[in-house]
């Protein structure tokens, strides 16, 4: 197959971008999105030009790392996959395609593709957890859980932390990313100690990193590789009102 | 341990394989006395470090994995100051994430006859006896406290009707102990170590340096002092000072370019340990994981696993008749060959993964392999989903399904998955005692980057267990005792051993970049790769192996003549990062070469032609080789010197592994 790429190109965070326009052909139709570049990236090698830089690692869809956004779209035409589990069959011999990065005012491009998603982690670290030391907990069975609510709290924790919902959000939210932790933690009894304090820490440091606020559209579900659902962010919502307006338990 | 060696003279069975054999180790902080109570005892003799000393002590952690991450976190909850390197965005990126199957714990929730005993033999004899008694031991002990922590993390483990935990069956086991999160255990697992690494991040009491890649080790009087860091983002160079080093930085298995690995994982880290003086310990024994998607051609970057748990309903079988190129399903069900069941009738599919592995390669050298290659079998649901039901195969299996239809385009639900072994697992790694301390004073290994627990096979659902283990209930007791001598040690980076360690990582940038030749590092490292996977992969042979030596050590005198290096070392630069990381996987493939030479025995993973019965089971020879095989590092060119950790089985006899 041959293929037209339209590659975003931009040294660092400083200097400003621009498409260039690269042809690649040979491409095996069962190469991925991602073989797909090293090989145009092999080629530059050899003809003595700049490789492009993107994200990648574990390629089989599961460390995040990997997020371009093709045609238009985050991880491109297919819904629910990672740029990785992409594959060249998906797309139609000499076809024109445009890549470029994940575009987010809180990610900011480290070269080319590649863009820094550090702000989730800040997001993480504001209250994504279950204050727990190392040592102290019980026995793992005192504590049952209903198989349907241990499942519902995994399709929320299954989110990979790749950024799609973001770059695929007109406001460039981070709402699912967020409610998916907010989601998976409110739902277990583990989580229950800290709900009220974690989703409003969580929420206030997503909005001090600059993402946009939700408007609803579900454009986030539609890419999210980890199929987090849309339910992620309504609970996200219930439990921040129920934080604002209702007494905290705790303390009254 | 003593630094200082009594040289032997240099071994030449062969004409190019050459090594020497050095002091015997015979001080590994093992305690002595009934097993059951070693861990228990030895931690009580440990020194301890008040709460407000501790304060005042640093540790860098290389690695953010699951041993890493939960490292870091203890360490940090504990009080120290914790520095974590990772060369990732995110420390949440990290490969244990990428582990699909479980965790095994001895629990016995099943009522099963499970038992921490029972956990430590199958996990040593798993391994073919040639791990160390008092680790493994210790290892199934801590199992169980893993699930406990995990799960008050929040951890969405698979449950039962009734709210409790859910097991399942691995490989090397009777039992189902393993634990697990769909099909993305290690996912969950790895992020709630890295929760808990945040929340310390949160507290003050560590930080993380994302796009940080450690060059280098910087080791004063023997003792760890320090490393070299590359920002990833600049490419500036610090120094970085601590009073212990804990790395934990993964296996090696990318030396052989195509396997279940990430790309970017790789072995500069315990590899410039070595170099600095650590043992590398039984460098060749390399998990081969029997349920791979095969390679289909030249341009293809990885292979990925399909988890072992789908031999719990799947059933591994090639047509009777070799080169039989009807589609599976029309081949009946008495013209297909079941060979797993039928070698091993007491585990049948559930066979260790070398023996699996094995498996597949002999059929497939007898003529009997499936697919355009003829390297694959078939791996085949359709009894099981007959006998539970789409639905019960689809809660656990569904992703695992997805994935591989996604690659291949092929649909699990109608036909059999084709599969092949692929490199996935490094049991050998850096020499750790007791303590997970490697023979540098204050340099600590843990995870996969050590060699400690998984002898020459590692059990399915045993690597989440070792990683965890370590991280959370080891190194926070073990670290504490060395860092008890450190109070007082006044840190610096203004010392000769870091000025010459900053000017060799520069020079090994320089030497990369201004090489200019024709040649990508891809190419290169494809080549390595397939030299090593030709002869140091599934099968080995002297004359193999001596072959091999002389044409990585050719290839890697082309590769600092010939390899093209785009751009600069002051900007992310991709390409730098590899180059560096390939001149290591060099130097590495040829110590596992040596290794795999030297030891004149098959056990486990580790199949030397030689030494095989009729039928292709494994020889092993426990006279001469019931030892630890720790390798020196002498100097570019210098042959290496073998330190012989002897295993004494003290609580289990060695016996011949049998599955039949």
């Amino acid at each position: 197959m041959r293929f037209t790429l339209k590659i975003w190109r931009q040294k660092n965070a400083q200097e400003t971008g621009r498409f260039e326009i690269y042809e690649v052909e040979g491409i095996p139709p069962d190469a991925s999105f991602l073989e797909m570049l090293d090989i145009l990236n092999e080629k530059l090698i050899k003809e003595g030009r700049e490789p492009v830089a993107f994200d990648h690692d574990c390629r089989e869809g599961i460390c995040g790392s990997c997020g371009l956004f093709i045609n238009g779209r985050a991880h491109g035409p297919l819904p629910n996959i990672t740029t990785c589990r992409l594959y060249m069959r998906h797309f139609r011999d000499g076809e024109t395609i445009t890549i470029e990065p994940f575009r987010a005012k809180p990610f900011p491009v480290i070269r080319d593709l590649v863009v820094d998603r550090s702000a989730l982690d800040r997001i993480m670290q504001a209250g994504g957890y279950v204050s727990v030391n190392t040592g102290s907990a019980p026995d793992a069975n005192s504590l049952p859980i209903p198989k349907p609510v241990a499942d519902r709290a995994f399709d929320y924790a299954a989110c990979i932390g790749c950024g799609a919902c973001v770059a695929a959000c007109k406001n460039a939210s981070a709402m699912l990313f967020t409610s998916a932790k907010v989601a998976h933690l409110s739902l277990l009894p583990q989580g229950q100690a800290e709900r009220r304090p974690r989703v409003l820490k969580m929420v206030s440091q997503m909005d001090r990193e600059g993402f946009g606020h939700c408007t609803n559209t579900g454009a986030c579900a539609v890419e999210c590789p980890a199929k987090v659902p849309l339910t992620a962010i309504a609970t996200l919502q219930r439990e921040f009102l129920r934080a604002t307006l209702l007494p905290d338990p705790y303390t009254e | 341990m003593s630094t200082t060696t009594i040289e032997s003279p240099v071994i030449t069975t062969s004409p190019v394989i050459t090594w020497r054999e050095g002091e015997m180790i015979t001080n590994n902080k093992v305690p002595g006395g009934d097993l059951a109570s070693r861990w228990a005892r030895h931690k009580d003799s440990l020194r301890l470090v008040a709460p407000h000393n501790k304060r005042k002590l640093e540790v860098i952690v290389v690695g953010a994995g699951l041993g890493g991450a939960s490292a870091a976190a203890s360490l940090g909850e504990l009080g120290y100051q914790v520095k974590v390197f990772v060369y990732h965005n995110s420390p949440r990126r990290a490969h244990s994430i990428a582990a699909q199957g479980g965790i095994n714990a001895a629990k016995n929730y099943r009522n099963d006859g499970d038992s921490v005993w029972r956990l430590f033999y199958d996990t040593i004899k798993g391994g073919d006896f040639r791990a160390r008694e008092s680790n493994v031991y210790r290892l199934a002990e801590v199992s169980v406290k893993i699930i406990d922590h995990c799960v008050a993390q929040g951890i969405p483990f698979a449950r039962e009707y009734g709210g409790l935990l859910d097991t399942r069956s691995f490989g090397g086991a009777q039992l189902m102990r393993t634990f697990y999160v769909r099909g993305q255990t290690g996912q969950q697992l790895l992020l709630g170590a890295y929760a808990a690494l945040q929340r310390q991040v949160a507290l003050g009491n560590a930080r993380v340096y994302h796009n940080h890649e450690v060059l280098d080790i910087v080791v004063e009087d023997g003792r760890a002092r320090g490393v070299i860091v590359r920002n990833l983002i600049t490419g500036e160079i610090h120094r970085v000072a601590a009073h212990a080093v804990v790395l934990a930085t993964g296996g090696y298995g990318n030396v052989y370019y195509l396997s279940t690995n990430a790309k970017l994982s790789n072995a500069t880290a315990t590899w410039r340990a070595h170099r600095r003086g650590a043992y590398f310990a039984n460098p060749s024994f390399v998990q081969i994981h029997p349920t791979c998607i095969p390679q289909t051609g030249e341009y293809q970057s990885k292979l990925t696993l399909m988890s072992e748990s789908l031999r719990n309903d799947g059933r591994v079988w090639v047509p009777r008749k070799p080169g039989d190129s009807r589609p599976p399903s029309q081949i009946p069900e008495e013209e297909r060959w079941y060979y797993l069941e039928e070698w091993y009738p007491s585990y049948g599919n559930l066979v260790p993964r070398d023996i699996a592995s094995r498996a597949a390669k002999r059929v497939c050298d007898m003529g009997y392999g499936v697919g355009p290659t003829g390297r694959a079998v078939y791996l085949d649901f359709s009894d099981a989903i007959r006998r539970l039901g789409r639905e019960v195969i689809y809660q656990r299996y569904g992703n695992l399904f997805e994935m591989y239809e996604e690659i291949t385009g092929e649909s699990p639900w109608e036909t059999p998955m084709r599969i092949y072994p692929a490199v996935h697992y490094a049991m050998g790694g850096l020499w750790v005692d007791y303590n997970l301390m490697t023979n540098i004073e204050g340099l600590y290994a843990i995870g996969e980057a050590n060699f400690s627990d998984h002898g020459a096979n590692r059990l399915g659902a045993s690597a989440l267990m070792q990683g965890l283990a370590d991280g959370y209930f080891i190194l926070p007791y073990t670290i504490g005792d060395y860092l008890a001598t450190q109070l007082f040690v006044k840190l610096s980076t203004e010392t000769a051993a870091f000025e010459d360690a900053e000017r060799e990582t520069k020079a090994r940038i320089q030497r990369v970049l201004s090489t200019k030749g024709t040649r990508t590092v891809d190419e290169f490292h494809r080549e390595l790769g397939k030299i090593v996977w030709d002869h140091c992969g599934l099968a080995r042979s002297a004359a193999g192996l001596t072959q091999a030596y002389q044409q990585v050590r050719e290839l890697k005198e082309r590769y600092f003549k010939e390899v093209q290096v785009p751009g600069t070392g002051s900007e992310f630069n991709q390409n730098l990062e590899k180059a560096l990381r390939v001149a290591d996987f060099f130097e590495l493939a040829e110590l596992m070469i040596i290794d795999a030479y030297h030891r004149e025995e098959s056990c486990g993973c580790h199949l030397r032609e030689e030494y095989q019965t009729p039928e292709g089971e494994p020889l092993r020879n426990d006279e001469k080789y019931a030892y630890v095989a720790a390798w020196e590092w002498k100097g570019d060119n210098e042959s290496p010197i073998l330190h012989k950790e002897p295993l004494n089985f003290e609580f289990v006899k060695p016996t011949t592994r049998s599955y039949k």
